[in-house]
């Protein structure tokens, strides 16, 4: 018999996901309640905080395409079979591409900037994983340590990018100049407004359809083409691709190509959409939600996208909190987005055994009423 | 242990064990009395080795109990089996290779506060123990330099030294020639004269006619006959397996050999660490022909298949299929379908089907870049489905369900898909690993009529296989490989077990090619 039980699919991909969801809450309660707050308000206001208004939903979605975009990335990855913990740092780079881009060309026309920044971000973020993913098809250099070692490269780089290249002259804060308007991501609201929809200023921009579009294009490829059949075959069953006459290490590039262009693709939010400018450490740990997002989604994207809004609802919501009950601070809230990720990665098998045994008790029951 | 003579050794009451939705053993009850050789036999899946675990303590019981020479005993874990005087000798052997026999015995009840005291005592038993039961065994070679009969003998002492007096032996013969098998039933039989108890759990019908006393039949998780051994039949012991009358051998005509179509020269492959695995070897294949590779697992037959498919790279030698150069031109896998060299490999599970995947997408494996599968650049999935389902109605696949998963099949169903999407591509040549491994009798009947089809249709049938009764009952021509060379030929009308028994212990002649 295999280790991990089977689940039904429903309750695969939505029953065993809020349980966990759930024990992260109760968890995050005690925390709560032990830090002398009431857990009851700290959720109302959580809630409240991610999706109470208008302005509250335009971030926790701001936020959401971010991870949206990095649990992608980390999801094509791992259909093949690779565990990418470099979205960190492919996001980085990739939007390095994007803000010089932006630098560079911000005077031509949107139109033409946008398709030329989303080939930039792709195009570096690519690059930064291609180097991993040629060590690992080629010299078999484990992908999870070099990913994780190019997290940091990328951020070195950056920083002396930053600090002494990239440095709007005479200031001291390291970030670039701020990109012509043309260069800006149009916001939601602004798109909103000119088809009669009125929408409170937030962050929230075009990107997110980006995103939205990047999940679906991922969907298709991955199980809708012969691509992403080989791909899912490599990742599954190398031995089964070998014998299919699919090259594994060719399939590890491709994978990891696209995972970094899907990575890179968060500056197109993140700096064309928000900052406006290049600055240090922008991608925020998303790379790292990414993670989580995926583990949370079953690697796929109407999941990434659920458990990426889910995200983003704990980190808007969670700077909400923290501004509310002051007891808790910011590092409470991280210390509560790790309940959810330690419950929903680590902890996932704990739960699937005993509901598949109860599922199959139940439907056993109803074999034999 | 406080002993009642009468009672028998083993004794099942109504041992009952679930995995989720399956139930593996159903209300299992039987007795295996003291000094007696006890076969167990039934398909994949009937549920003996769900059995044998629960007596080895490997898995717990939902319910019933587990009685040793007429006491009741709680048997929760390995250990406690051994405690109540039951081994096991497990198909896959549990050794550390690097290990000197006497190090791999004592492993785990090496006593003494020092290892020297331990292995010093150990060594004295275990010279008592061999003389006793005929076991000799080199106490001081290395395991790993020994021969896989040896192996398997350290496995038995291991058990006996530990104070087994119920001996449990999980599919033995597999990977022995029969020769090493028929010591090895010498060895079972003297066991039982010294008053021992032995379960064999087999699915090959010759082994439990030859040894056992009594023998246990099940299905489906439950016993459906116990019988004594000399008063059933092969052709009853594989009715009640089946649960209706089975062909054991396929009818077939003498084969008309046409043009070759393969054609291997001094084909050498190399494994990582640079041994040679197949060592010049040399053949053609015809139209209309089986020819069928014989030999004791691990003679190189795996690595010659897998150079043959385009799965490994030889280090030296040529294949040549219909004019083309398929080492020279450095073709893979994918290409070498596309001229028409199909294969079934040996091991399904590992590389003949995507376990996670349904049968639909597995039905499209190494086909799944053919233009009658894309829809322009997405895969017309109706086509894939369409396909499958044409499969699994042509070859018998049940449930005939395109979306199950591929885990959820028998063996002998996967083993019916694979064959179905690999003759399906309409082949010149097939390559066939293993057709039967893990696959039900009533499926073998089927599959093996397949295969004289395909050959009387006029494809040339490549079939390795280590279980001798299917290559002699399939292939008019056999070549047995030894050590990685093929050590002789014979036309399948003058082969019989014994020749080419030993042809594989690596005895040259016989009609040598």
């Amino acid at each position: 018999m295999s280790t991990s039980a089977k689940l039904p699919r429903w309750a695969e991909l939505f029953l065993l996901p809020a349980i966990n969801l759930l024990v992260a809450l109760l968890l995050a309660g005690v925390v709560i309640k032990a830090m002398g707050e009431s857990p009851w308000a700290a959720l109302k206001l959580m809630t409240g905080g991610a999706f109470g208004s208008q302005e509250s939903i335009g971030y926790t979605l701001y936020y959401a395409t971010n991870f949206i975009f990095t649990g992608l990335a980390v999801a094509v990855a791992y259909h093949a079979g690779l565990f990418n913990i470099g979205a960190e740092g492919q996001a980085y780079i990739g939007g390095l591409g994007v803000g010089l881009v932006c630098l560079w060309l911000g005077a031509w026309p949107f139109w033409l900037v946008l398709p030329l920044a989303i080939l930039a971000g792709a195009v570096f973020g690519a690059a930064w994983a291609f180097i991993p993913a040629w060590l690992q098809a080629r010299r078999g250099s484990h992908i999870v340590i070099t990913t994780i070692m190019f997290n940091f490269i990328a951020a070195a780089v950056m920083t002396w990018l930053l600090v002494n290249v990239l440095i709007k002259p005479g200031q001291q804060s390291p970030e670039s100049r701020e990109f012509a308007p043309n260069a800006f991501m149009p916001a939601l609201h602004e798109l909103l407004a000119k088809v009669g929809i009125t929408f409170t200023s937030t962050p929230l921009n075009l990107a997110f359809v980006l995103a939205l579009l990047a999940a679906v294009l991922v969907w298709l490829l991955v199980w809708r083409t012969r691509w992403g059949y080989a791909m899912r075959v490599a990742g599954l069953n190398p031995a089964a691709a070998v014998y299919a006459g699919i090259h594994p290490p060719r399939v590890t590039i491709w994978a990891m190509l696209l995972s970094g262009a899907l990575a890179g693709s968060l500056g197109l939010n993140e700096l064309m959409g928000s900052q406006h400018r290049i600055l240090l450490d922008f991608p925020g740990g998303a790379g790292f939600v990414g993670i989580a997002v995926a583990l949370m989604g079953r690697n796929h994207p109407l999941g990434i996208f659920l458990a990426a809004v889910l995200f983003g609802a704990l980190t808007q919501g969670g700077s909400q909190l923290s501004f509310d009950m002051p007891r808790i601070n910011r590092d409470m809230v991280v210390v509560i987005q790790g309940l959810v990720i330690l419950s929903c990665g680590a902890l996932e098998n704990i739960f699937r055994s005993p509901l598949a045994a109860l599922l199959a008790k139940f439907s056993q029951r109803k074999d034999e009423a | 242990m406080n002993r009642d003579a009468a009672a028998p050794a083993l004794e099942l009451r109504g041992i009952d064990k679930r995995f989720g939705p399956v139930h593996a053993n159903r209300a299992v009850s039987f007795s295996a009395a003291r000094g007696s050789i006890h076969g167990i036999i039934g398909e994949n899946g009937a549920g003996k080795s769900t059995l044998m675990n629960i007596v080895y303590g490997l898995h717990r019981a939902d319910a019933g109990e587990i009685r040793v020479q007429g006491r009741t005993v709680a048997i929760s874990s390995p250990q406690d089996a051994i405690a109540a005087g039951i081994g096991m000798v497990h198909q896959h052997f549990l050794l550390v290779e690097n290990f000197t026999v006497l190090e791999n015995i004592v492993l785990g009840a090496e006593g003494g506060r020092r290892l020297a005291d331990g292995l010093g005592a150990a060594r004295t038993g275990l010279e008592q123990l061999a003389r006793d039961y005929g076991l000799e065994v080199p106490l001081d070679a290395i395991v790993s330099e020994l021969p896989v009969g040896l192996q398997q003998r350290v496995e038995i002492l291991k058990a006996l030294y530990r104070g087994a007096d119920i001996l449990i032996l999980d599919e033995p013969t597999a990977v022995l020639t029969p020769q090493e098998a028929d010591q090895l039933f010498k060895m079972l039989e003297r066991l039982r004269s010294q008053g021992k108890t032995v379960l064999l759990v087999t699915h090959k019908l010759r082994e439990i006619m030859a040894v056992t006393d009594r023998v246990t039949v099940m299905r489906q998780g439950a016993i459906v006959g116990a019988v004594a051994t000399r008063d059933t039949s092969p052709r009853e012991l594989a009715e009640k397996m089946v649960g209706r009358a089975v062909l054991l051998n396929v009818e077939r005509g003498p084969a008309k050999p046409g043009a070759t179509l393969l054609t291997v020269r001094d084909l050498e492959v190399r494994d990582r660490l640079g041994v040679a695995r197949v060592k010049g070897v040399s053949f053609t294949l015809q139209a209309g022909e089986i020819v069928g590779i014989a030999g004791v697992a691990g003679n190189g037959q795996s690595e010659l298949l897998e150079a043959l498919a385009g799965i490994r790279a030889p280090s030296r030698g040529e294949i040549e299929l219909g004019g083309r150069h398929l080492v020279r031109e450095g073709l893979d896998a994918r290409a070498r379908r596309r001229l028409g060299l199909a294969h079934v490999p040996e091991d399904r599970l590992r590389m003949g089907v995507v376990a996670g995947f349904s049968a639909q997408d597995n039905a499209i494996l190494g086909y799944h870049d053919l233009p009658a599968y894309q829809h322009g650049l997405l895969l017309d999935r109706a086509a894939v489905l369409a396909g499958c389902e044409k499969k699994m109605s042509a070859y018998d696949v049940r449930p005939p369900n395109p979306a199950l998963r591929i885990a959820s099949f028998s063996g002998g169903n996967q083993q019916k898909l694979v064959l179905a999407r690999e003759i399906d591509s309409d082949p010149r040549v097939l390559l066939i690993g293993q057709p039967t491994r893990g696959v039900d009798i009533g499926a073998i009947e089927f599959i093996h009529r397949q295969l004289v089809a395909l050959r009387d249709a006029g494809k040339a049938l490549l079939l390795v296989s280590v279980e001798l009764e299917e290559i002699l009952g399939l292939a008019d021509r056999i070549l047995v490989m030894s050590a990685g060379e093929i050590v002789g030929e014979i036309a399948s009308a003058d082969a019989t077990e014994k020749k080419v028994g030993l042809m594989m212990a690596g005895v040259k002649g016989e009609g040598h090619a």
